[in-house]
C-alpha cells in the first residue's frame, strides 16, 4: 500500500478525524510559513495548490489566489524548490490541473513530487477514464492518486472510483466548484453510499467553511478538507499566527 | 479500430487518434455520459434527424446556396465557389449546431441551456434557438468582450437571454468557457451546456461536427449540380473549428485537399503544443510552464487558444493542412470579397479569403477549383473595421 494511505488509515485507527487544509502555493511570498502554521494548528495533511491559468473546478477565492501566484511568477518548479526547504512530518498532497503535470512530463512530475516530500496528488480534471498513464507514472514514485466522488456519481461508478483512489477518497459535498457554502450539502448521503462499497478513508470537501460545519461533517466521515475559507483569510493578509489559530479552531471542533 | 474513415466516429472514449477524450471534474462525468447516450440515440432516430433538418429548413433558411464567385476567380486565377453560411439565420453556421443541441436538450427533458460566447455569434445563435423552443438561456461572455460587442449583448437580451459578464482570468472567451463549465456543475440536472464549437469533452467535438456536417453534405451535391465532381481544395477558417469540421466532413473521403486557416495570434496547430484544456486533449497555446496563453486576433471568433481535437488529429495524420494568417492581411481580403462579389464576409471568414489570395498560384495552383466555406457575414464587424480604417488614415 502507498505510504500516504498507510499513514491515513492508521490515523483513522487512532480515532482521530483528519483535518486537511488547503494552501495555494505562491499566492503570498510566505506561503510555506502558512503551511507550517497549518501543521502547528493541528492539520493532519496539507493540500498544496499548484496554480493553473484555467482552474475549471475552482470558485472565485481560489481563482484569485491562483492568479496572484501566477502573477508572482510561480511555476511547478519554483514550488518544488520551496517545498524542498519545508520541514514537516505530515503528508503533503499536491492539487492541480492535468496540463501542469502533462507539460512537465508525467514521470518527471511524479519523481519530482516524491523528491520534495509530496505523497499524493488530486487532479480534478483527470477523469478515471483518462488516468492510466498518470497512475502508472505516479505509482512508480509512490505518489497516491486521489479521486473525487460527486453527488452525481452513480453507485456503480462509485465502486470503480473508490477502487482506484489511493490515500483517501475526496467526497464532494455538493454540485459546485470550490467555495464557501452555508448548508451541509449532500456529503452525508455521498459518504454513506461510499461506505457500502469501500473502506478507504473518506474526506469531505467543497464548501466546508466553518468549525461547526467541520464538526457535523466529521460525524459521518473520516475527515474534512478546508479550502476556500482558509485561502480567503490568506488573501486578506493573514499572518502565519492567524493561520495557525484558524486551523486550530477547526481542530478543536473535530476533537 | 473504431475509426474506419477519415472523419468517422471517435473511439469509445472519444479519442481522435491521440486527441480528444474527457477531462472534466467527476461531477460532470455523468452529464457527459448522459449526453453521449442521448445524442447517439437521437442521431440514429429518423424522427429526430427529420425534425432537425425540418427546423433547419423552415427556421434557419437551409439549404444555403453554393455561389460561384466569377470576379474573384478571375482576379486570383482560380475557380472559386462559396458555401453561403452567411445566409443562414443569425448570419453564420453557428445556428446549425445550436438547433441540433437545443432540440436534443428538449429531448433530454431539460429546460434550460447555458453557453459561452466570444464575439457573441454563438451566444446570439443559442439565444435564438432557445427562444424558438421556449428554453431558458444564460450566456457567459468575457467582460472585455461584452464591451467590445455591446450590440450582440443587446441582441441576446432582446431574445430573452441573460448575459453574464465573466470577470475571471483574462475576461475573454477561454474564461467564459471555464465559467460556463463551473455553472454547469451546479445545474446539470435541468440544464444543457450548449458548447459553441467542436471542442470540449467527448461527445461535444463529435456531436458538434455531426450537427455541422450538413454544410459539407449540402455543398457536395450542390457542387455536383454546378458541374464540379470534387473540388481540388476546400478552405475554411478555424477558431475552435466547427465550420471547418462541418465542411471537411463532406469531402474527407474525396481527393480534395482540406485547408484550415487559423488566425496567427490564435494558431493552435501552427504555434501550439499538446495539452489539456476545457475538457479535451488537443493542441493549445501555452507557455513553457503549461499555463494557457491568451489568443490575440482581430476577429473575436478566432480568439481561442485551442482547437478541436479532431483537427489536431487531422493535422497529425496529414489529411488536413492548417495554416495561419495575420491580422494585417484580413481587412484587405474583406474588402476584396466585398468589392468583387458583393458579399461582406465576417472577419473570421476573411482569414480564409486572405489565405486564398496569398496562395493563389502557389498551394492553390492556377486553374484549380476551390470551395470556400463562407462561414458568416460581416455586418457584425463593419463598425470595428470602420473605426480601424479611420484610425489608420
Ligand atoms: C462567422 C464565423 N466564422 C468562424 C467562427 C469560428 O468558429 P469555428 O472555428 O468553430 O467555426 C466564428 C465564431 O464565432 C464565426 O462567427
Amino acid at each position: 500500500m502507498k505510504t500516504l494511505e498507510t499513514t491515513l488509515r492508521s490515523l483513522r485507527e487512532s480515532g482521530r478525524k483528519a483535518l486537511v487544509p488547503y494552501v495555494v502555493a505562491g499566492a503570498t511570498p510566505d506561503w510555506t510559513h502558512h503551511v507550517e502554521a497549518a501543521v502547528l494548528g493541528g492539520a493532519d495533511a496539507v493540500e498544496i495548490g499548484i496554480p493553473f491559468s484555467d482552474p475549471m473546478m475552482d470558485g472565485v477565492v481560489i481563482q484569485e489566489a491562483g492568479l496572484r501566484a501566477l502573477e508572482r511568477g510561480t511555476t511547478f518548479e519554483s514550488i518544488c524548490q520551496e517545498l524542498e526547504s519545508l520541514e514537516t512530518e505530515i503528508p503533503l498532497v499536491a492539487m492541480t490541473y492535468y496540463n501542469i503535470f502533462l507539460h512537465y512530463g508525467l514521470r518527471r512530475t511524479a519523481g519530482r513530487l516524491h523528491d520534495v516530500g509530496v505523497s499524493g496528488a488530486i487532479v480534478p480534471d483527470l477523469s478515471l477514464e483518462e488516468s492510466d498513464e498518470w497512475r502508472a507514472a505516479s505509482g512508480d514514485s509512490d505518489i497516491a492518486t486521489i479521486f473525487l466522488v460527486a453527488p452525481s456519481t452513480s453507485r456503480t461508478r462509485m465502486r470503480t472510483v473508490a477502487g482506484l483512489s489511493q490515500g483517501f477518497l475526496y467526497a464532494s459535498a455538493r454540485m459546485a466548484v470550490t467555495g464557501a457554502a452555508s448548508d451541509q450539502g449532500e456529503g452525508e448521503r455521498v459518504v454513506s453510499e461510499l461506505r457500502r462499497v469501500s473502506d478507504i478513508p473518506t474526506y469531505v470537501g467543497i464548501g466546508v467553511s466553518t468549525p461547526a460545519q467541520a464538526h457535523t461533517t466529521a460525524v459521518f466521515s473520516d475527515g474534512v478538507i478546508v479550502g476556500s475559507a482558509l485561502v480567503k483569510i490568506i488573501l486578506q493578509g493573514a499572518s502565519p499566527t492567524d493561520v495557525e489559530s484558524f486551523v486550530r479552531s477547526f481542530r478543536t471542533a473535530l476533537d | 479500430m473504431d475509426e474506419i474513415n477519415a472523419m468517422g466516429q471517435p473511439d469509445h472514449r472519444g479519442h481522435f487518434g491521440g486527441f480528444g477524450g474527457r477531462f472534466v471534474p467527476e461531477a460532470l462525468m455523468p452529464a457527459c455520459v448522459e449526453l453521449e447516450e442521448a445524442f447517439r440515440d437521437a442521431w440514429s432516430d429518423e424522427e429526430f434527424v427529420a425534425l432537425y433538418h425540418r427546423t433547419l429548413r423552415e427556421f434557419a433558411g437551409r439549404p444555403t446556396p453554393v455561389t460561384p464567385l466569377p470576379r474573384l476567380s478571375q482576379r486570383l486565377g482560380l475557380r472559386i465557389f462559396a458555401k453561403r453560411e452567411d445566409l443562414a439565420h443569425t448570419g453564420s453556421h453557428k445556428i446549425n449546431n445550436v438547433i441540433g443541441q437545443t432540440l436534443l436538450t428538449q429531448r433530454m427533458g431539460k429546460t434550460r441551456v447555458i453557453a459561452e460566447t466570444g464575439a457573441g455569434q454563438h451566444g446570439v445563435a443559442t439565444a435564438t434557438a432557445a427562444a424558438r423552443l421556449g428554453l431558458g438561456c444564460t450566456v457567459f461572455m468575457g467582460e472585455v468582450d461584452t464591451k467590445r460587442q455591446e450590440l450582440n449583448v443587446f441582441r441576446m437580451e432582446l431574445l430573452g437571454a441573460t448575459v453574464v459578464p465573466v470577470t475571471s482570468g483574462s475576461k475573454t472567451l477561454k474564461d467564459a468557457v471555464n465559467e460556463a463549465m463551473r455553472e454547469w456543475v451546479t445545474c446539470v440536472a435541468d440544464t444543457h451546456y450548449c458548447l459553441g464549437s467542436v471542442m470540449g469533452p467527448h461527445p461535444f467535438p463529435w456531436m458538434v461536427r455531426e450537427f455541422q456536417r450538413v454544410i459539407g453534405a449540402e455543398a457536395a451535391w450542390q457542387l455536383k449540380e454546378l458541374g464540379v465532381d470534387v473540388p481540388d481544395a476546400v478552405v475554411a477558417c478555424v477558431g475552435g473549428g466547427s465550420n471547418a469540421a462541418g465542411v471537411f466532413a463532406g469531402f474527407a473521403e474525396t481527393a480534395a485537399q482540406l485547408y484550415g486557416v487559423e488566425a496567427a495570434g490564435g494558431a493552435a496547430v501552427t504555434s501550439g503544443s499538446p495539452g489539456v484544456l476545457h475538457g479535451m486533449r488537443s493542441l493549445i497555446l501555452q507557455d513553457e510552464f503549461g499555463q494557457v496563453e491568451e489568443a490575440h486576433s482581430i476577429s473575436a471568433g478566432l480568439d481561442y487558444p485551442g482547437i478541436g481535437p479532431e483537427h489536431a488529429h487531422l493535422a497529425d495524420t496529414g489529411r488536413a493542412t492548417y495554416v495561419a494568417v495575420g491580422d494585417d492581411e484580413v481587412i484587405g481580403a474583406m474588402r476584396l470579397l466585398s468589392e468583387s462579389e458583393g458579399i461582406i464576409p465576417a472577419l473570421e471568414t476573411a482569414h480564409a479569403v486572405a489565405w486564398m489570395v496569398r496562395e493563389a498560384g502557389g498551394r492553390l495552383p492556377t486553374g484549380s477549383t476551390v470551395l470556400l466555406n463562407l462561414s458568416g457575414r460581416g455586418d457584425k464587424d463593419v463598425a470595428q473595421v470602420r473605426a480601424m480604417l479611420m484610425e489608420e488614415s
